[in-house]
Formats: structure tokens, sequence, C-alpha cells
């Protein structure tokens, strides 16, 4: 069946939205990143306009992450304590990144940077993640023990903080700079930012698997939500028809996501987050370096983005 | 001076001794949730005082959307890799057009016609003025036509047009799925030896109805009330969600 996205003004096959936000649901609630990095280009592909598949893609996201959140909630692997640290630097970072975004923007080429700015990302965290998970699972295999966390440079700084949750006593420091980060580049790319965001609680600031999860999502639903306000309000590029459609599909997806998620083992878990990481690398890569067929693109709009 | 003025009327006569009388099978378009493009008909006849003159009559049909500026942008490999480097800014462009002939569009119309009257689809683009950092505007409007032709944005139906006894004439013209809202500006040229003898212009009114009418003109008027709107809804469908799974786990 045929809907007619009001905002976006695109006639769409309602099944194939539903399926959409039902794979990006899935995605969302086993890894805990919100999908946007999948759902955006994949709503460019079936023909709606970049402008309100960036918009909408937040808003979809935003509620599957709330779904989510929920899920893990009742199941306490939320650390409400660090989500709020790496939200209170997420904000920040958000705002940085739409000046640094608007400075690109004026120097022209943003389309192309942000696209390197994926390559380079997606890449360098999906091949360290891929390797680490090798190795965890070899060792496991192996039967040797699992290394005990290290106490490195990160928790000799200042201002410690207990995060009961995540079983961590460290400094506040590192959380706020890692949601500054992600912030930046959330704002630059135009997703949650989850995709790094778990990467970088795992690896640098040590949390369990299990919690990182709940927590990114947790802290996604507020950048979401930031982001879906702004476009509504400045571009006008929010479909809400779309985004019903996206996150009926969404939501559920997220509910089964989760419950596969939980029944995974945590290396098996990352391997398979970092395969997709890299495989969305791979085709944003080739996309830059194959011969296009059309080498012509329509922006709408006089030097529109 | 008299004699001038009579001369000019002898000459603009034949002009005015044919005119068009035409009937669209419907001249607004409702755009719905459900819509899924509009087939229109556009169909008249040719009413005249004098005989049929020998020479063949020819119908041109053109439908035109609302414009638009757009760009358009080239790529180029740039250190193996692929980045926009040219871009060229048309001061507008029709967002649908559709041309519909009695014949091969340059028998039916010269080009000088074609150029005062802007009615093949290049000229349809005003690229006058086109703010570019390219020298070669022309592939840049030839890359535009051919995107939207392959989306059936942009449509030239020659001998599309039937029409009997040099008389009758009607054609149908498909609207696609992906319409923008507005005034389709219609128009209808009879031409003889490529030269047009007489014009019609009439408007087809496509715009949203119902729930698409009000939320876009709400997204438009209180973009933040339509922000907040969007926000709760996603989280209420999120709650919904995880409600609606635990009682299922449950049950």
């Amino acid at each position: 069946m045929q809907i007619y996205l009001p905002i976006a003004e695109v006639s769409v096959d309602t099944l194939l939205l539903l399926g959409l936000g039902g794979i990006v649901g899935i995605l969302s609630g086993m890894f805990g990143v919100g999908g946007g990095f999948i759902l955006t280009p994949l709503l460019f592909f079936i023909g709606i306009p970049p402008a309100v598949a960036v918009a909408t893609g937040a808003t979809q996201i935003m509620s599957a992450s709330f779904s989510g959140v929920l899920a893990h909630l009742q199941r306490k692997t939320v650390d409400l304590r660090m989500g709020t640290v790496l939200l209170v630097g997420g904000l920040v970072g958000a705002g940085l990144g739409v000046i640094l975004f608007n400075y690109l923007k004026s120097l022209g080429q943003v389309d192309l940077l942000v696209k390197l700015c994926y390559v380079a990302f997606l890449g360098v965290i999906g091949g360290l993640m891929f390797i680490e998970s090798l190795r965890a699972i070899r060792n496991t295999r192996r039967g040797a023990p699992p290394k005990r966390k290290k106490h490195g440079w990160v928790h000799r700084l200042p201002l410690k903080m207990r995060f009961r949750a995540s079983g961590l006593y460290i400094s506040v420091i590192p959380p706020l700079v890692v949601g500054v980060l992600v912030g930046v580049l959330a704002a630059i790319m135009g997703v949650g930012g989850g995709f790094i965001m778990v990467p970088a609680m795992i690896y640098l600031l040590g949390m369990p698997t299990k919690v990182v999860v709940g927590t990114s999502l947790f802290q996604i639903i507020f950048v979401t939500a930031f982001t879906t306000l702004l476009h509504a309000t400045t571009n006008y590029t929010v479909d809400v028809a779309l985004a019903v459609l996206l996150l009926v599909g969404g939501v559920i997806g997220a509910q089964i996501g989760t419950m596969i998620g939980t029944r995974m083992k945590a290396e098996q878990l990352r391997i398979w987050l970092a395969i997709m990481v890299l495989v969305v690398c791979g085709k944003l890569a080739l996309d830059l370096l194959l011969t296009p067929s059309e080498l012509y693109s329509i922006a709408s709009g006089a030097g529109g983005y | 001076m008299l004699r001038l003025a009579l001369l000019l009327w002898l000459a603009a006569l034949p002009l005015r001794a044919e005119e068009v009388v035409l009937g669209l099978s419907q001249d607004r378009v409702a755009i719905t949730a459900t819509f899924e493009g509009s087939d229109i008909l556009i169909f008249g006849a040719v009413k005249r005082e004098a005989p049929i003159p020998d020479i063949p009559l020819d119908v041109v049909i053109t439908v035109a959307g609302p414009s638009l500026p757009v760009s358009v942008r080239r790529k180029e490999r740039v250190l193996g890799i692929w980045v926009n480097t040219d871009t060229v800014a048309l001061e507008s462009a029709p967002t649908f057009y559709a041309v519909a002939t009695s014949g091969p569009l340059d028998q039916v119309l010269s080009n000088t016609e074609d150029l005062r009257h802007r009615v093949s689809i290049p000229r349809a683009i005003r690229s006058v003025g086109a703010a570019s950092m390219a020298e070669d505007v022309e592939s840049f409007t030839d890359a535009l036509i051919r995107i939207r032709e392959r989306t059936n944005a942009y449509q030239l139906l020659e001998n599309s047009v039937a029409l009997d006894e040099q008389t009758l004439f009607r054609t149908a013209i498909s609207l696609p799925a992906n319409l923008t809202e507005g005034a389709y500006q219609t128009r209808i040229f009879l031409t003889r030896e490529g030269r047009v003898v007489a014009q019609l212009k009439t408007v087809i009114d496509v715009h949203k109805v119902g729930l698409e009418r009000w939320l876009y003109a709400l997204s438009r008027q209180q973009p933040l009330l339509y922000g907040l709107m969007s926000i709760a809804i996603a989280i209420a469908a999120g709650w919904g969600a995880s409600a609606a799974f635990q009682v299922l786990r449950r049950g």
C-alpha cells in the first residue's frame, strides 16, 4: 500500500517503511546503537529527500531508544548516573558541533567531509572492535581467565565519582570528554552517535558491555529529541507520517532486539556489531572510490545543502 | 495611421479565426494520504467560423508544475575519490513538466515559436544568468532533464495527442505520486507549419487535503508545537510497544 508523506512530498510503500523501521529497531535493541548510520542512508535510497531523512531519522531513533531503555531499565542494565554525565557532555558537544558544521558549510564540501568522517570512524572503530572481540573469544576458548581491568591514566584523574551500576569508581572527566566528542560528531554526521559511544564506553571507560547498551540508549534519547526539535523549528523537515511508520516497525524491532541481545554472549554481540560497522564503512568507501553511474546530482534550492 | 492599424488587424485575423474550447477531466487534484498519482484527461475542440484551411493543424499541450530554484552538481575524481566539484544554480525549473504533441515536436513547432512560448523541456528551464562555477552550463541542464525524466517528473509525449478531423483533440497526462503542491499551468497551442495560430491557458490546482493539509500547515505555522508533537508521538509509541511486550511476555 502506498502512502503520501506530507512533508517529504513523496509517495512510498507502507510495508517497506515498516520493515525498514523494524530492522533498524532490532539493531538498536541488540547493540545499543541508534541505528541512524544505517537508517539515514537507507532512507536516501528509497527516495526520501536527504534533509527530511536526516531529521525524521532522529525522531525514529528517539522512539526506538526509548522503547529499548524501558526494556533495559527492567533488567537494571542502565547506569543513569553515567548516562547523565555523558549527556551533559553530549549536549555541549552538540552545540559545538552545530557551530563547526555551519563553518564547514560556509567552506563548501560539507557533504564530502561527512562521508569521510563516516568512513574513517566506522573503519577504525569497526576494525579495533573486530580484532579485540576475536582475541577475547579465542581467550575464552583456551580457557584463559579474562584480563582484569587495567588501572591506567584514566584512573589517576581527579573528581572521582562512583558509578554503581557499572561497578566503576573513576573521574568524571573521561566520560565528559567522551560525551563532548560524541556530541560534536553526532551533530556533524547527523546521527545519535551510539556506534561511537558504545565502543568508547567499553574500551575507554572500561564499562561492562551489558550496562553499556542501556546507558548509550538513555543518552541517545535526549540527543535525538534535541535534534528533532532543532530540525522541526529551523528546517521544517520532520515528517510525522514517515516517523510514525518507521517507529511502529522500530519499537517492535527494538523489543525483539533487546531479547536477542540479552541472550547473546558479550563477545559475540561485539563481533557482530563490529562486522556491521565494517560493512557500512565498506559501502560508503566504495561509493567514494567507484565511478558513479550518474555524475550529476540535483539539490533543491540555490546552493542548498 | 488608420491604414496601418487596419493592416495589422487583418494580419492578426487568422490568429482569431480558430479558437480552443477546452475540457479537463478534473481541474483540481487532491493529494490524500493514499495518493498514488493521477491521470488527467485533457480534451477539447477547435471552434472556427471559416472552413478548415488546407494546411494540417497540430496541437501541443503542456502542463507545468510550480517552478523552484535548483542546483545541479557534478562529481569529479580528486585524489582517487569522487567529489562534487562544479555546481550550477538554475534560477527556476518546473518541478513537473509534460509536453504532449500530435506529431514530432520539431515539426509541429518551429524553433522561434518554441523560444517565444518556452514549450520544449530545455526551454521551460530558465538557465539564463545561471550562477555557475562551470563553463558548460548546458551539460548540467541536460543532466537535470535526464534525472527528472527518469522519475517521470519531465515527460516528452510526442504523438500522444489524438486529433480527429482537425477539430477534436484529446490526450491523457499522468501526474506521478511525488507531486509538489501548487498551480499547474496548462497550455494548449494550435499550430500550423510550426507557427502558433491559437493558444489557451488554464490552471489545474494541486493541493493536499485532510490530514496531509493539517500536518503540513502545522509544521510551517507552529514549528515548535509540531516538533514537540513529534517527540510526544515518538515517546508514546516507544512506551506503548514496551508495555505491550511486557503483557505478551507475562501472558
